[in-house]
C-alpha cells in the first residue's frame, strides 16, 4: 500500500493549484455575486484541458482516463478556490464526457466526445424531474420510437450546466415492464428543434455554477444517439453516478481544505485576550476535527479513484467518499465561519461564500440520505466483508 | 534550428533561510522553483519554435531533484531535457557552472547538421543568487555574441533583433546574427502555464537524460569546488529598506504625483 503521489499526480496538483490561485481565485467572489462563469477563465480552463481531464488524448483530453486519481486531485483544487468551478468541469468530465467515452459507439465519440473533452461543448446529465429526484426511477419525460428516430416529451429541472450546455445526455422514459419504468439515455445536442431551457435558478451557493430547468417538446433524436441500449438507462445512470459521486467527492474535498485553510490562517492572526486565537482549546479543537473530516473524505475519494482504476466494483466506497467528504466540507465550512466569529458572516472573507457553497455537496447528485441509503442496501445484501 | 534554454532549480523566494554555521541556504523542507526568469526564456524558446519551428532543448545542472524543473519545462512544450548531475559538479560557481554547461551544449551541437543554427536563452538572473553572470560567461565559453537584459525579440531570416534595457533607462536596439546567447528579462513575456495533456505528455511521452562528468569529460580543474573561483564569505537575505515619500500639494496635484510615483515603480 501506497499513499504518496506519483510524480506525475504531484505536479498536475501544483500546477492546478498555481492555475486556479491565478486565474480562477481572484474572479471567484465576482462570479458568485453575478451568479455567471467568468469567460476568461473558461477559455483558459479549456486550454489547459479542464473540460477533458479523464479522457483519452485521441479524444481530445488529457489522457488521465486511467487515472482517476489525478481527476480527483484536479478537481480537488479547482474546488479548493471555486466550487461552482468545481461543479461545472467536475459535471461536465465525470458524468457527461467520461460516460460516452466508457459507454458510447466510435461513431457518439467522434460527434460528441471530443467536442467536449476540447471544451468546445458544455456537457450536462439529465436526471431530475420535478416528481423525480431520490426516485430516479420517477422520471416521466417520455421517448416515443418513430421510424429511426426517437421523439422526446417532458422537462427536467436543476440541471446542472444546463443553461450552458449543448450536448446531453437525458433519462427518458421509454415504456414500461410490469410495474417498472423502462429507462433509456439519449445524448441530445442542444441545436435540436423543440429543445429550450426554461428557468435558470437563483441558488443560495455555487451560484456561478448553472443550474437550469430544460424544456423538450418534441425533439427528435436519432436512434444512434442511444447510449448504450434502450431499457438499460436506470442500470446505467447508477453507473454514470457512481463515477459522478467520485467527482463530487473531489470537489467537497477542495472546499472543506478551503475552510480549513482559511481558518487556521485565521487562527493565527486573530489576536484575542492577547494571544492568537489558535492557543484556545476551543479553536484548536474545531481545525482537529475539521482536518480529521476533511482527511477522511479525501482518503475515501481516493479509494474509490484507485478502485475504478483497478476495475474493482467501486460504487459503494464512492458513495461512502461523497456522503463523507460532503458533509465533511459542510462541517469544515460551518466551523471557518465560527471561527472567523462575525468577520466569518462577511462578503470580504470567503468562508461565508464557503459556508453557502457547501451545502449544495450534501443534496445533489444523491442527498446524503441517498448515500446511506446505496451504503445500507449494499452491506446488508452482501455483508461488511466486502469492503 | 536550436534554442537551448539553461534552467536552474531555485528555492520558492519567500521562504529562504540561511544556515549560520555553514553559511549556505537551507534547501531541506523547501518547495523548490523553476527560477522565474527561466520560465520566461522557456516560453520566448516555445514561441520561437511555434513561429519558426525550432527545436527547444532545456538544460539544467544540479542535484538529482532538479529533474522535476526540467519535467516542468518539458510540461510546458519543451522537446528534449538534460541533466548535468554529478558529486564532481557539486559546489560550482557561475564560472565553473557556464564552463559545464557550455560542455554539454558543445556536445549536444555535435549531432546537429548546422552547428550555428542556435540560440541560447537564459534569465537574466536567478532569484536566489542574483548574479546574472552565467549567460555571459556561457556566451563567452561558447565564443558566441551575447545580447543581456532583453526585453523585446524578434527573429527575421536568421537575424535577431532584440531590445535590451541598458542602465535601467535606456533602450538599445541590436540586431545580430545566429549563434547567439540572450539573457532575457521578466517583462520580455508571460510565461505560459503547462496543460494537462503537456503534463501527461512530459512523464510519458518525453524523458530527462542526464549527463554525467563520465560523459562531458570535463577539464577536472574547471568544474565544481575545483573550477570555482568565487569564495563564498556571507549569504544574507536582503533587508527590505522602505521608502517614505511625503506628497503635498492640492487634491488633483497630489493624486497626479502619487499616479506617477506609482507608474515610475511599476505598481501602475
Amino acid at each position: 500500500m501506497d499513499f504518496t503521489l506519483n510524480e506525475q499526480q504531484k505536479m498536475l496538483k501544483k500546477i492546478t493549484r498555481e492555475f486556479a490561485e491565478g486565474y480562477i481565485a481572484p474572479v471567484a467572489e465576482e462570479s458568485d455575486q453575478n451568479s455567471k462563469l467568468d469567460e476568461k477563465v473558461f477559455q483558459k480552463m479549456k486550454e489547459m484541458n479542464y473540460f477533458g481531464t479523464c479522457i483519452p488524448e485521441e479524444y481530445g483530453g488529457a489522457g488521465l482516463h486511467d487515472d482517476t486519481i489525478s481527476f480527483c486531485i484536479v478537481t480537488e483544487e479547482i474546488g479548493r478556490v471555486d466550487a461552482s468551478w468545481g461543479i461545472t468541469t467536475g459535471v461536465h468530465c465525470s458524468v457527461c464526457a467520461y460516460p460516452i467515452y466508457k459507454f458510447g459507439t466510435e461513431d457518439q465519440r467522434q460527434r460528441f466526445l471530443i467536442d467536449l473533452a476540447k471544451g468546445n461543448k458544455v456537457g450536462a446529465f439529465c436526471l431530475t424531474e420535478a416528481n423525480a429526484g431520490s426516485d430516479a426511477g420517477g422520471v416521466q419525460l417520455g421517448a416515443v420510437k418513430d421510424g429511426d428516430e426517437w421523439i422526446l416529451n417532458g422537462s427536467k429541472i436543476f440541471a446542472t450546466n444546463g443553461g450552458i450546455a449543448e450536448t446531453l445526455l437525458v433519462v427518458a422514459k421509454t415504456g414500461e415492464k410490469g410495474s417498472r419504468k423502462e429507462l433509456t439515455i439519449f445524448i441530445v445536442d442542444t441545436n435540436t428543434p423543440g429543445y429550450s431551457v426554461g428557468v435558470k435558478e437563483d441558488k443560495l451557493g455555487v451560484r456561478a455554477s448553472n443550474t437550469s430547468e430544460l424544456v423538450f417538446q418534441d425533439v427528435h433524436v436519432p436512434q444512434e444517439n442511444i447510449l448504450g441500449k434502450t431499457g438499460e438507462g436506470f442500470q446505467l445512470s447508477m453507473k454514470i453516478l457512481d463515477f459522478g459521486r467520485i467527482s463530487i467527492a473531489s470537489q467537497c474535498v477542495g472546499l472543506g481544505q478551503a475552510a480549513l485553510e482559511a481558518s487556521i490562517k485565521y487562527s493565527n492572526e486573530r489576536i484575542q485576550f492577547g494571544r492568537p486565537i489558535g492557543r484556545f482549546q476551543g479553536i484548536q479543537w474545531k481545525i482537529s476535527d475539521m482536518a480529521c473530516a476533511v482527511e477522511s473524505g479525501r482518503l475515501l475519494t481516493y479509494k474509490a479513484a484507485y478502485m475504478c482504476d483497478n476495475g474493482m466494483d467501486y460504487s459503494l466506497v464512492s458513495a461512502m467518499a461523497k456522503l463523507v467528504a460532503s458533509e465533511a466540507a459542510m462541517k469544515a465550512a460551518h466551523s471557518a465561519v465560527q471561527i472567523h466569529g462575525g468577520y466569518g458572516l462577511m462578503k470580504a472573507y470567503p468562508v461565508e461564500r464557503y459556508f453557502r457553497d457547501a451545502k449544495m455537496g450534501e443534496i445533489y447528485e444523491g442527498t446524503s440520505e441517498i448515500q446511506r441509503l446505496v451504503i445500507a442496501n449494499q452491506l446488508l445484501r452482501k455483508g461488511a466483508n466486502i469492503l | 534550428m536550436k534554442v537551448f534554454v539553461c534552467i536552474k532549480q531555485v528555492p520558492g523566494v519567500s521562504e529562504v533561510r540561511i544556515d549560520p554555521k555553514t553559511n549556505t541556504l537551507v534547501r531541506e523542507g523547501i518547495p523548490s522553483i523553476i527560477n522565474p526568469y527561466d520560465k520566461n526564456a522557456i516560453e520566448l524558446a516555445l514561441t520561437i519554435k511555434e513561429e519558426n519551428g525550432a527545436e527547444v532543448i532545456a538544460i539544467s545542472m544540479g542535484p538529482p531533484q532538479a529533474e522535476e524543473i526540467l519535467r516542468e519545462a518539458l510540461s510546458m512544450g519543451v522537446d528534449k531535457a538534460f541533466l548535468l548531475t554529478d558529486k564532481a559538479f557539486a559546489g560550482a560557481d557561475t564560472l565553473a557552472t557556464s564552463y559545464t554547461l557550455a560542455l554539454a551544449i558543445k556536445r549536444i551541437l555535435k549531432s546537429a547538421k548546422n552547428k550555428k543554427d542556435y540560440l541560447v536563452i537564459l534569465g537574466a538572473q536567478a532569484i536566489d543568487g542574483d548574479t546574472g553572470q552565467v549567460g555571459p560567461e556561457l556566451a563567452e565559453e561558447l565564443d558566441i555574441p551575447q545580447i543581456t537584459y532583453v526585453q523585446k525579440f524578434e527573429l527575421k531570416e536568421n537575424k535577431i533583433i532584440v531590445e535590451r534595457i541598458f542602465r535601467t533607462e535606456e533602450v538599445v536596439i541590436i540586431e545580430t546574427q545566429l549563434p547567439a546567447l540572450l539573457s532575457v528579462l521578466r517583462e520580455i513575456n508571460i510565461p505560459r502555464f503547462p496543460t494537462m495533456s503537456g503534463i501527461v505528455d512530459a512523464y510519458t511521452k518525453k524523458e530527462v537524460i542526464s549527463l554525467d562528468a563520465n560523459e562531458l569529460k570535463p577539464d577536472k580543474r574547471k568544474i565544481g569546488l575545483n573550477g570555482s573561483m568565487t569564495e563564498v564569505w556571507k549569504i544574507f537575505i536582503p533587508e527590505r529598506k522602505a521608502e517614505q515619500i511625503i506628497i503635498k500639494g492640492t487634491n488633483e496635484e497630489i493624486a497626479q504625483e502619487l499616479c506617477r510615483n506609482l507608474k515610475n515603480d511599476k505598481i501602475l
